[in-house]
C-alpha cells in the first residue's frame, strides 16, 4: 500500500519509538518526586521543553505539553478568551479552520462570547480586508491557521499579525498542525503570532502529544486544574516519556524541514501537472499552497467512492477531512471556497510524509488515471489490475 | 566578521615589579586550562601584551565569548587582518567599523605605520581612511581627543591589522598567582560568591562540604558539585572534599544544649576544615559568612567559631548586603544552582532559638564532656574528593532527545 494520507497523522518514527520505550522502561517515575528518580526525570523532562522552546524560539516556560492539536487549539482560544474577557468578548476565526477552532469558537458563545468568520477567496486565503473590517476593539483572540488540513493553503500569518496588532487588542493563535515541520513557524519576531499549537502525530510522533505555546508571558486561564503541573495551566501527571518523544520528533521534523518541502513541492507540483489537463477533475490546491497536501474532485463522484476505488489500486488516499470522512456531508473547507456544485461531493486529498518515493508518486498517477477512466465508464471494474 | 587574532592586555599584573613574568605566565596558564576544548588556540606573550589565536572562527567566537570570565585581563580586543593594500584597508575598515553601532558616536582612525616603504604617509593614509569610513557610514563626527570608536590601524609589510572595539577584562589577579585557600562550601547562595571574590583576587579555591545522609540527599551534594563546576569556570581547578558529618551531627545534638548545637557545629567545621586545610597546604580558610544574616553570624557567634583555630579565616562577603550578594550570585551563574530546595547540613538541625551572643568559654565548657578527636579525624580520613571541572558527562538524555 502507499500512504498518501499523511496529513490524517503520520507512523512514528524508529527513533521516537526508540525514544518512547526507553523513556519508559528508564524514566518512568513522577517529575513532581523529590526523591532521585523523580529529581532525574523531572531534569528530563525540562531538557525536553527546552529542546521545543528552541525549536520554535521561545522560551521554555511557555511551552506546554498536551494531548495534541485539539486540546491545544481549545486550551489556547479558551484560555485566552476566559482570562481575558477585560479586553472584551469578540472572537474573530476564519471559515475554513479546523473543527476543533470553529467548534472551541461556538462553545465561546454560549458564555457569552460573539464570534465573526473571516471569509477567503478560492485559494483558500483569507481576504485581509474582510479580516480589518471584523476586527473590533472588544476582539479577544484571532484564531487563524497557518495551513490548512483539507487543501493546503497557506495563510499569510506575519500579515495577519500585524493586522491584528494594528486594529486591535487581541491575541493572535495560530492552528500551526499542519504547518510544523513542513514550513517556518517561530516567536522570534514581533511578526510571529502570540500562541501556536502543535500536534505530535502529525510529525512521525505519537498520537496523544500536542504542544501549546506562547510567545510570551500571558495571562491564560487553565485547561485542567489540579496539582499545577505545566506552569499551572495544565495539571495531571505529566506524561514524560511522551513528550520526550514529542521534542525528538519536532527536532526531527525541523532539522529536515526544508529539503522535505523542497521535495514535496516538487512532487505537489508534478501532480498538478498531471491532474490540472484532465477532464472532469477540479483541482483545490495549488503551487502556492502547503508542500506536502493535493486535492482535487472529480465531477459527480462521492469522494467515499475514489478512496475504494484507489485502495482496490494500492493507494490509500482520504477525503478532504479525516474528522468528517465519515458523515457524508459537504465539508466547510468546499463550502467556503465555492466549489462547483458537481465537484463538491467529490473530494480527495493526498498528503506526503516520510518513507515516499518518487516511484510511489508515480504509481498514484497511474492508479488515479485508471480509476478516472473506470469511473467514466471507459474500462469494465473487471478489467482492472 | 572574520577575526584573525585577539589582543589581550594585562590587568594589575602590569604594576608588578620582578614577579611580573610570573603572572604573565600565570595567566597564559589559565587561559590553556580555561580552554583546553579549542584545539587549534595559540598564545605569544609581549612584555605589555598577549595574542590569541586560532585559524577556526567558530574557537575565535568562543574565545570572545568565554575571555570576560578569566582574571587578570583588563580588556581584549579582536583584531582583523588585511593585505598592505590601500583598497583592502579602506574596506576591511568600513567592515569593522559596521558592526559597532556607530550612528551618532564620534570618531578617529590612529594609523601606525611599521611599513615605511607604505606609499602613503601615516597622516594621508589617516585622512584616506578616515573620509573613506565617514562617507560609507554616514552619522558619525570625527573627535579627536576621546572618540567613542578609534579605529586602530597598524601597516606591516606583510599585512595590516585592525582593531576597534575594546571588550572590558575579568580584571582581577591571575587565579593561582595568590596561593590557596579552603572554602567551606554549603550549597546555599553566600559561598560560591565568597569563592568567585577570592579568585579574583589570585587565590586558588579548594571547597570542603559537611554531607550528612540521610538528613541530606545527594541531590543536595549533587547542587554543591554543581556549584563547584560553575566557580571553575573562573580560572584553575577546583577540589571539593566531602566530609562525612552524620554522626558528628547527631553527636552533637546529645552532647550539649538545644540552643548552641548550632555553634557547635560550626566549631567543629571549622576544626575539620582547618585540617583538611593543614593537609592540602592552604594558608586560609574562607566562609560566606555575612555580618547580621542569621543567628551563626552575630559578631559574637563568629568569635565563638573563630576560636577553635589561629588560622585566618577570610570572609570576603563580611559587609555585602544579601541583595548585593545575589546580584554577583546571578552575574557568574551560580544562583540558579543555589536556590534549588534541598536541605542541607545546617538547615536540618537548626534549633528553634538559636543563641546568638554564645561564649567562648560556656562553649569549651559544654564541649569538654564529649570526644570529638576520634570522630573527627575518621571524618576527615574518610572524605571523598572531587576534581572540577569534570568533563561534561554525555547525557544518557541526548540519546533520548
Amino acid at each position: 500500500m502507499i500512504y498518501l494520507d499523511h496529513s490524517a497523522t503520520t507512523k512514528p518514527s524508529a527513533e521516537v519509538m526508540h525514544t518512547f520505550i526507553q523513556a519508559n522502561e528508564r524514566y518512568y517515575a513522577n517529575p513532581a518526586s523529590l526523591h532521585e528518580m523523580g529529581v532525574s526525570v523531572n531534569n528530563l523532562l525540562n531538557r525536553s521543553r527546552e529542546q521545543v522552546a528552541g525549536l520554535i524560539h521561545t522560551t521554555p516556560e511557555h511551552v506546554i505539553f498536551t494531548s495534541g492539536g485539539s486540546e491545544s487549539n481549545n486550551f489556547l482560544i479558551k484560555g485566552l478568551a476566559r482570562a481575558n474577557t477585560h479586553r472584551g468578548k469578540h472572537i474573530v476565526v476564519s471559515s475554513i479552520e479546523h473543527a476543533s477552532v470553529l467548534e472551541t469558537a461556538r462553545a465561546l458563545e454560549h458564555e457569552g462570547f460573539t464570534v465573526d468568520y473571516v471569509n477567503v477567496d478560492r485559494h483558500g486565503v483569507v481576504d485581509l480586508e474582510d479580516l480589518k473590517a471584523k476586527l473590533t476593539k472588544d476582539t479577544v483572540v484571532v484564531s487563524i491557521m497557518h495551513v490548512n488540513n483539507e487543501m493546503g493553503a497557506i495563510q499569510p500569518i506575519a500579515q495577519i499579525a500585524q493586522i491584528v496588532r494594528d486594529n486591535s487588542r487581541a491575541f493572535y493563535h495560530v492552528d500551526a498542525v499542519q504547518s510544523f515541520g513542513k514550513l517556518p513557524i517561530q516567536f522570534n519576531d514581533d511578526l510571529g503570532p502570540d500562541a501556536i499549537s502543535i500536534s505530535g502525530h502529525k510529525i512521525n510522533g505519537l498520537k496523544g502529544t500536542g504542544i501549546a505555546a506562547l510567545r510570551k508571558r500571558t495571562t491564560i486561564e487553565p485547561i485542567i486544574h489540579g496539582g499545577g503541573q505545566e506552569m499551572g495551566l495544565r495539571s495531571g501527571t505529566v506524561a514524560v516519556p511522551q513528550d520526550v518523544a514529542l521534542a525528538k520528533a519536532a527536532r526531527i521534523a525541523i532539522e529536515n524541514q526544508r529539503e522535505r518541502a523542497v521535495k514535496y513541492a516538487a512532487w505537489r507540483n508534478d501532480i498538478h501537472a498531471f491532474l490540472e489537463p484532465m477532464e472532469d477533475v477540479h483541482v483545490l490546491s495549488s503551487n502556492d499552497g502547503a508542500p506536502h497536501i493535493v486535492s482535487c474532485s472529480i465531477r459527480g463522484l462521492k469522494g467515499e467512492v475514489i478512496v475504494n476505488a484507489m485502495q482496490r489500486a494500492g493507494v490509500i488516499v482520504s477525503t478532504s477531512s479525516a474528522c468528517h470522512s465519515k458523515d457524508n456531508q459537504i465539508s466547510h473547507v468546499v463550502q467556503a471556497i465555492g466549489v462547483p456544485d458537481d465537484f463538491a461531493r467529490g473530494v480527495i486529498r493526498m498528503s506526503f510524509g516520510e518513507g515516499l518515493t518518487d516511484a510511489d508518486i508515480e504509481t498514484f498517477k497511474q492508479a488515479f488515471a485508471q480509476v478516472v477512466k473506470q469511473v467514466r465508464g471507459e474500462i469494465k471494474t473487471h478489467e482492472m489490475a | 566578521m572574520k577575526w584573525h587574532e585577539i589582543l589581550v592586555r594585562y590587568g594589575e599584573i602590569t604594576t608588578k615589579g620582578r614577579n611580573r613574568n610570573q603572572f604573565i605566565n600565570r595567566l597564559r596558564d589559565n587561559i590553556k586550562a580555561t580552554f583546553k576544548d579549542l584545539d587549534d588556540m595559540k598564545i605569544r606573550l609581549e612584555r605589555d601584551r598577549m595574542y590569541i589565536r586560532s585559524s577556526s572562527d567558530e574557537e575565535m567566537e568562543q574565545l570572545i565569548q568565554r575571555l570576560p570570565d578569566v582574571f587578570g585581563i583588563q580588556s581584549f580586543s579582536p583584531v582583523a587582518e588585511c593585505p598592505t593594500d590601500l583598497d583592502a584597508m579602506k574596506a576591511l575598515g568600513k567592515e569593522i567599523v559596521s558592526t559597532l553601532d556607530y550612528a551618532g558616536k564620534s570618531f578617529k582612525v590612529n594609523v601606525k605605520r611599521s611599513f615605511k616603504r607604505f606609499p602613503l604617509e601615516t597622516y594621508e593614509l589617516n585622512r584616506e581612511l578616515a573620509s573613506y569610513v565617514l562617507t560609507e557610514l554616514p552619522g558619525m563626527t570625527v573627535e579627536m581627543k576621546n572618540p567613542d570608536i578609534e579605529l586602530r590601524v597598524e601597516v606591516r609589510e606583510e599585512a595590516t591589522y585592525m582593531m576597534v572595539d575594546i571588550i572590558p577584562g575579568a580584571a582581577g589577579l591571575p587565579v593561582g598567582s595568590n596561593g590557596k585557600a579552603l572554602l567551606l562550601l554549603s550549597g546555599g547562595i553566600d559561598s560560591p560568591v565568597a569563592a568567585y571574590l577570592m579568585m579574583k583576587r589570585g587565590v586558588t579555591v579548594e571547597a570542603i562540604h559537611f554531607f550528612s545522609p540521610p538528613f541530606t540527599s545527594d541531590q543536595s551534594l549533587g547542587k554543591v558539585k554543581e556549584l563547584c563546576q560553575i566557580i571553575s569556570k573562573f580560572g584553575g581547578k577546583v577540589k571539593l572534599h566531602v566530609i562525612p558529618f552524620t554522626e558528628i551531627q547527631q553527636t552533637i545534638q546529645q552532647a550539649v544544649p538545644k540552643n548552641v548545637t548550632m555553634t557547635t557545629t560550626r566549631r567543629l567545621m571549622m576544626k575539620i576544615s582547618d585540617i583538611v586545610r593543614s593537609e592540602t597546604k592552604c594558608k586560609a580558610l574562607v566562609t560566606g559568612e555575612n555580618l547580621g544574616q542569621v543567628a551563626s553570624q552575630t559578631l559574637d557567634s563568629l568569635a565563638a567559631i573563630n576560636a577553635v583555630t589561629n588560622t585566618p579565616i577570610l570572609r570576603p562577603l563580611i559587609t555585602y548586603d544579601k541583595l548585593e550578594i545575589i546580584d554577583i550570585a546571578q552575574k557568574i551563574g551560580t544562583y540558579e544552582t543555589s536556590i534549588v530546595p534541598f536541605e542541607d547540613c545546617c538547615t536540618v538541625f537548626t534549633p528553634a532559638n538559636p543563641k546568638t551572643k554564645p561564649r567562648v568559654e560556656k562553649m569549651e565548657y559544654y564541649e569538654s564532656f564529649t570526644d570529638f578527636d576520634e570522630m573527627i579525624a575518621k571524618a576527615v580520613r574518610n572524605r571523598e574528593i572531587h576534581t572540577f571541572p569534570k568533563k561534561e558527562v554525555v547525557s544518557d538524555f541526548d540519546d533520548l532527545l
